[in-house]
């Protein structure tokens, strides 16, 4: 199981920022280690966070977004002490999922 | 059996099994490009798997340094000022596969991303935004000191 991310979420206004810090080595598959054989690819595939169920962004990356991937966004119509859930799923089918409150 | 074909691909090598396992979970990623369109080679290709060329628009804003020193960890950004903006996309023109990420924003989410991606050498950023069903583009160039793709 991977590590837990990192989520924060603050309310300024109407929007919310959501800062995401996951955690994962984002392998792109093009490296090669020192006896020259290619680095098998393991990366995030699909992002998605939500809001009350509703799906607030998602997102599809390659091997390109850097490892220990950070995404930031942000969406209106939430209150604080809402929560915000995120979760990913990666080329070999892990997954995690970790919430936030909305501060 | 999920596991089973998952193992079975793994054998016929690292493309295959991305383009395999794109097909696999597509239907979960509900997305206006499919899993494929990751392993493009060129950035016209990457452009036409978004679905056609997009137009030059000062409402689209890419953000990212003018010089990286570590091209392993780049900060890029996109905002789009466009009503009805319903997905971005981030492709590095030059890295090996330049398609780099896809947002999907639905209503009510700003389009408004940021997020950290890998170069390979010094290369234009280009962010592609649709709205309203049509697609527009804003285009910088980052200098990378240090690449961060290997190989």
């Amino acid at each position: 199981m991977a590590d837990p991310m990192r989520i924060r979420a603050a309310l300024a206004g109407d929007e919310t920022t959501v800062r995401v810090l996951m955690a994962h080595i984002m392998e792109p598959g093009t490296r090669k280690d020192a006896a020259g054989a290619l680095i098998p690819a393991h990366f995030i595939q699909d992002v998605e966070a939500s809001h009350k169920g509703k799906p607030v962004l998602k997102a599809m990356w390659s091997g390109a977004v850097s490892q220990n991937p950070f995404l930031s966004f942000k969406f209106k119509g939430a209150a604080k002490g809402d929560k915000v859930v995120v979760k990913w799923v990666d080329n070999k089918g892990d997954s995690r999922t970790d919430e936030a409150t909305i501060a | 059996m999920k596991s089973t074909r998952r193992s079975a691909l793994k054998a016929t090598g690292a493309f295959a099994t991305l383009v395999s396992l794109g097909l696999v979970t597509q239907s979960q990623a509900q997305a206006a490009v499919d899993r494929a369109s990751f392993s493009v080679k060129t950035l016209d290709d990457a452009l036409k798997a978004i679905g056609g060329t997009p137009a030059n628009s000062d409402q689209v804003t890419v953000v990212s340094p003018d010089i990286a020193e570590n091209g392993a960890v780049v900060p890029v950004g996109v905002t789009s000022k466009l009503p009805n903006t319903t997905d971005l996309y981030i492709i590095i023109e030059k890295n090996p596969t330049p398609f780099a990420a896809a947002f999907m924003i639905p209503a009510g989410t700003l389009p408004d991303v940021q997020t950290r991606v890998k170069m390979g050498q010094s290369t234009n950023v280009v962010a592609v935004v649709k709205a309203d069903g049509k697609l527009f583009s804003a285009t910088k160039e980052t200098k990378v000191t240090l690449g961060g793709c290997g190989g």
